[in-house]
């Protein structure tokens, strides 16, 4: 036992102004309760966040990078989902 | 710098796959941890990012020495707070380490048995209160100098080590000139006191660039890589320029009689320091060598219980929760 490593945890903070948690980074911990007590002292030592999530690192499934092409291009071609593809004559005014 | 004299490790791989990777890194692309990449860029990125992590380690040793005698409590909690710092930057930089594929437990294990090494301007000792000024003003500014370029570095995790580290630099560097500036102001001894300091430090400094490495293989593949942005003379050149002038605001003298500002190359021309104890530093023989690695290997093993007793607890927490279940 003394040689096992302490897992890894995935450190998630939500900063002052209500957005979403962001991922900051990782650290070891040997339980979630230590995990959030090392992540405050590593990752919020100037009052970066107001709220810390920690996950173990082992419990996220991330998509692979040679998925990317499948993934990720269909969205190229598809520039009326955005709004300044439309144009909207100045008369008709802010929109 | 805090990861001196980082060797490139040669790749084996298909010519084409490295062909593709440069054109990736040539892009400005980031390498990511899952992506494709050259062995060779994988060890050498362990060898520097691990290095670099093992020097916000120990470097928190020579300060640590002066937290329970600082001057003010004010002082004193601003040194505290600069050396937890030091221990963030090492956390953060292990776990892109470990992104390569190597355990943090294996990279401990590497600078306790002297098979990974640290900065060398940790192996010089602290001997007065003004060489927290000097290691804040000099040591901190030489590092800024070479991890700012490191933000635009090619592998992800460790530019965004570089981006939070640089955000936190700032404060060590200023928390120093402002000691320096303190003592510099002070009684007829207490500059003395600072001159010593930078008369001590300022070669040690220079040395913290590594060796003119304008010539090396190593380092002409480390910059093909973008794991390496400057040369250590570019950095150097960069680092003598700007801090000249604030050490003639303290009305300190930098300890160099060649040092003369060159109109032509817009740039001070200075003297080299010793390669030779540089060399004699990196080789274990510095003067705090034993003594650091020492307090490190001391600081693991006396917390051996610690960490046991921990992980006793987690299991025992967990073994409960799925009987509850």
């Amino acid at each position: 036992m003394s040689k096992k490593e302490w897992p890894l945890w995935e450190i998630f903070i939500r900063g002052q102004h209500g957005l979403n948690h962001r991922h900051v980074g990782s650290l070891h911990a040997p339980d979630a309760e230590m995990a959030i007590n090392n992540a405050r002292d590593v990752y919020t030592r100037r009052k970066e966040g107001v709220s810390i999530w920690v996950v173990p690192s082992s419990a996220i499934t991330a998509s692979s990078p040679s998925e990317k092409g499948p993934l990720f291009d269909p969205a190229e071609d598809k520039v009326y989902r955005h709004p300044t593809f439309y144009d909207i004559p100045d008369e008709v005014g802010h929109m | 710098m805090y990861a001196q004299m980082i060797k490139s490790e040669s790749s084996n791989d298909d010519p084409q796959a490295l062909a593709e990777f440069q054109a990736r890194i040539d892009r400005g692309e980031r390498i990511e941890p899952k992506e494709w990449m050259p062995e060779g860029y994988r060890k050498t990125l362990i060898r520097q990012i691990g290095q670099h992590a093992h020097s916000e380690i120990v470097g928190q040793l020579p300060e640590g020495n002066w937290i329970t005698r600082a001057p003010t409590l004010e002082r004193k909690q601003i040194l505290l707070a600069k050396v937890q710092d030091e221990a963030g930057h090492g956390l953060y930089l292990y776990s892109a380490c470990e992104t390569l594929g190597v355990t943090r437990d294996e990279l401990f294990e590497k600078l306790h048995s002297g098979a990974m090494k640290y900065s060398s301007i940790f192996n010089y000792p602290t001997l007065t209160w003004a060489d927290m000024g000097a290691i804040g003003w000099l040591v901190d500014g030489a590092a800024i100098m070479n991890q700012v370029p490191l933000q635009r570095t090619s592998y992800g995790p460790y530019a965004r080590a570089m981006v939070r580290i640089c955000k936190e630099e700032s404060f060590h560097q200023r928390q120093g000139y402002s000691i320096m500036m303190k003592m510099a102001q002070g009684t007829p001894a207490q500059k003395e006191m600072a001159q010593d300091a930078l008369n001590r430090f300022w070669y040690p400094s220079l040395m913290m660039f590594g060796p003119s490495d304008a010539e090396s293989v190593h380092s002409t593949q480390n910059m093909a890589w973008k794991i390496k942005i400057n040369t250590n003379d570019e950095l150097r050149q960069r680092f003598v320029n700007e801090t000249v002038p604030q050490a003639e605001y303290l009305g300190l003298t930098v300890p160099d009689e060649h040092l003369r500002w060159n109109d032509d190359k817009q740039g001070y021309d200075f003297s080299e320091p010793d390669w030779d104890e540089f060399f004699e530093v990196l080789k274990g023989n510095g003067p705090c060598n034993e003594e650091r690695l020492g307090a490190r290997r001391k600081a693991w093993d006396d917390g051996q219980w610690f960490r046991e007793g921990l992980s006793a607890y987690a299991d025992k927490q967990a073994t409960r929760r799925t009987a509850a279940e």
